[in-house]
């Protein structure tokens, strides 16, 4: 039976929580694999190599940075999943500032912090065979991965837009008909459009989409009325420092670097 | 990978029933027009069957209760939060009175029309291709042992559809989807049976929006043919009435369980009044002279590049769209692999996958993505089908998130390009 391994490096934890929130599919799917190495779930540890890796965090320490080397070394398969893992996360925020001027700020003693400059995805230290988005996943989405995998097949994960997902569900466009800005025209499919069908905008917590524009959309949020300081926050949220939302948020004031 | 219907394989049979009733669409693949632009009246000949007779709302109400009567789940206007959508409804009291709507651009607001009009607003957010080709479709499932894959097709849809205040637009819309979905090679058989059950009840426009040409296009505002029922609405002299003419014999049968009297001749001037000044006004005008030609000798006008810079890639314009038929198929396994479906999904050909070939993406920029989108939908479907693709609805107007407008960039290509001898000059 092939082995699956659950690793984590900087997050909540909560990508890792999506795979046990499998509820009914969790039984079959320890049907088709072995769960080795999952300490969130159990403390009992397979000796690797690992089929398959699932990696939830992003890189913030110069010991998560060699032990992301080791993961890959013994992993056939590496996916990362969630915005943490794919694009660095909140925590990125980091990146837009000085993190000497954060350990200071926060802590008593800060030369006790051993910590990068940037929080960083997984494909930025080791190659990776599939990134999977999401703050956090879908487990549907999760699942799909996992059998792809089962059957060395590749994920059918759309990339497209949100509004894909609202328009098939029959949620009707809140930033036409309400005025509300909303990130769903730049951001990545998966959440099912869940936001926009409360009458919300998308918080875009599945990141950029594959053909986005984001000038144009932040264009319209100032023509909807949002100040630039607030475009600057809508592009600066879980997908902070994936590199078109970094570049959209740093061209608008108050958007730092 | 994706297809169009006529790709969508293995669910597709050629002996699909053919619509009945309402509209019964030409079958043969008609030359493109002369200007290949405007899209021929669905359906041929005398549209009324039997003489126009006015009723009230209780008669309105007489004609839902017989259709659910009949076994029809009908589906009409209603308002639902910051829109008017189309949902089951089940009486009049459903319908959305009172409201109307103000439409531009990239907004759509509902407004309050300080009178009792039932159908007093343009195009809703979605069309009526949500029930005809919905969204996402079960084609078939399966189990899978070695070696072996059972097939269990998924069966026809069961309830059969009415649809109440179905604009012209929208019925040319449908008509055009016939061609694509019925009228070839292969045809889709889960769209054929929802079609040939349909019954139509269409609603003379009275009150166009700033998003609307359909008189450009030659497809409204007066529904002309390829209907059961035929409504237009009158509110004059503090009654509230509606001229009805059958065009098809179940539609004749319907109305005979009103027994309302024949219109008059004032009710006929009247509901002619309600077309024409539909009729002019219009908010948008799209010039379709010589357009086939036009967009295929501006494969390189800066216009796209400009028009890139505005859309988002994001799809709403041709998922609104009522004629946009291009779909996915997804195969979905279980985890064991012994279970699978095969779903039928929208898609859209401003995403990076529909293109995607084993080289990558045929449309790799948003600029060749827009740039198909306009020509397909204004010359090249004109070649494909016989028809324009485009009726004039609006909707791609008011629902891009960008305010992207179809009429202004095809009046754009019109102006010659710097450097550029003549409009559209040289083809790519």
């Amino acid at each position: 039976m092939r082995k699956l391994a659950v690793w984590k490096f900087a997050s909540c934890d909560g990508c890792q929580l999506t795979l046990l929130n499998c509820e009914d599919d969790l039984l079959p799917l320890t049907d088709q694999v072995e769960i080795a190495y999952f300490p969130q779930a159990t403390r009992a540890v397979a000796a690797g190599p690992y089929d398959l890796s699932l990696v939830d965090g992003s890189i913030t320490t110069p010991a998560d940075a060699e032990r992301i080397r080791q993961v890959r070394a013994v992993s056939r398969r590496l996916v990362s999943i969630g915005a943490c893992a794919t694009a660095g996360g909140i925590q990125a925020l980091r990146n837009f500032s000085d993190i000497g001027d954060f350990s200071s700020a926060v802590y008593a003693r800060p030369e006790y912090i051993d910590t990068l400059a940037t929080s960083t995805p997984v494909a930025a230290h080791v190659p990776v065979d599939f990134e999977l988005n999401g703050c956090p996943i879908d487990k549907d989405q999760l699942l799909t991965v996992i059998t792809a995998f089962l059957r060395d097949s590749k994920p059918d994960i759309p990339s497209h837009s949100v509004c894909v997902e609202c328009k098939q569900r029959g949620t009707v466009c809140v930033m036409v008909a309400d005025g509300i800005p909303c990130m769903g025209p730049v951001t990545h499919a998966g959440c099912g459009a869940i936001c926009p069908s409360y009458g919300r905008g998308c918080y875009s917590c599945f990141g950029p989409q594959d053909t986005l524009n984001t000038r144009s959309l932040a264009g319209r949020f100032a023509f909807l009325g949002m100040p630039e300081p607030a475009v600057a926050r809508t592009f600066r949220t879980f997908y902070a420092a994936a590199p078109p939302f970094a570049t959209e948020s740093s061209m608008h004031s108050g958007g730092g670097r | 990978m994706t297809s169009g219907p006529a790709d969508a394989g293995e669910a597709m049979g050629s002996a699909a029933r053919a619509p009945t009733g309402g509209m019964p669409p030409s079958r043969d693949r008609g030359a493109p027009t002369e200007k290949g632009t405007a899209t021929p009246p669905p359906g041929t000949g005398q549209a009324a069957v039997g003489a126009p007779v006015i009723t009230d709302v209780a008669g309105l109400q007489t004609v839902i209760d017989t259709l659910a009567g009949q076994g029809y789940t009908v589906i009409g206007p209603t308002r639902r939060g910051s829109a008017i959508v189309l949902a089951e409804i089940g009486g009049t009291q459903d319908l959305p009175q009172g409201c109307g709507d103000s439409q531009d651009a990239g907004t759509y607001r509902v407004t309050d029309r300080r009178d009792e009009a039932f159908f007093g607003f343009a195009a809703t957010p979605q069309s009526w291709k949500a029930f005809l080709f919905p969204s996402r479709e079960l084609l078939w499932s399966g189990a899978a042992a070695p070696g072996r894959l059972t097939v269990t097709p998924d069966p026809a849809p069961g309830k059969p559809m009415a649809f109440l205040g179905v604009r012209s637009c929208d019925l040319h819309a449908i008509y055009i989807q016939d061609r694509v979905l019925l009228g070839r090679a292969y045809t889709d058989p889960r769209y054929a049976a929802r079609r040939a059950d349909a019954f139509i009840i269409a609603v003379g426009c009275s009150d166009p929006s700033s998003t609307c040409f359909c008189v450009s296009m030659g497809t409204g505002p007066a529904p002309s043919a390829g209907f059961d029922l035929s409504l237009t609405e009158l509110l004059r002299d503090g009654r509230h009435r509606f001229v009805a003419r059958a065009g098809s014999e179940r539609g004749a049968a319907v109305l005979a369980c009103l027994t309302a009297p024949t219109a008059g001749p004032d009710d006929l001037s009247a509901a002619q009044a309600v077309t024409d000044t539909a009729a002019a006004h219009m908010g948008r005008h799209l010039d379709t002279r010589g357009i086939r030609d036009l967009l295929y000798a501006s494969a390189d006008h800066p216009r796209w590049d400009d028009a890139a810079s505005r859309c988002l890639s994001c799809t709403n314009c041709t998922l609104v769209c009522p004629t946009c038929f291009c779909a996915s198929l997804e195969t979905v396994p279980d985890l064991t692999g012994e279970h699978l479906t095969r779903q039928r999904v929208w898609d859209s050909c401003f995403t990076s996958g529909h293109s995607h070939l084993s080289a990558g993406s045929v449309h790799g920029t948003t600029r060749s993505r827009y740039r198909q989108w306009l020509t397909h939908k204004l010359a090249s479907w004109v070649d494909q089908f016989g028809t324009s693709g485009c009726v004039g609805c609006g909707r791609c107007i008011t629902w891009c998130p960008a305010a992207i407008d179809i009429t202004q960039e095809a009046a754009a290509l019109r102006v010659p390009a710097p450097h550029d001898p003549a409009p559209g000059g040289e083809p790519a």
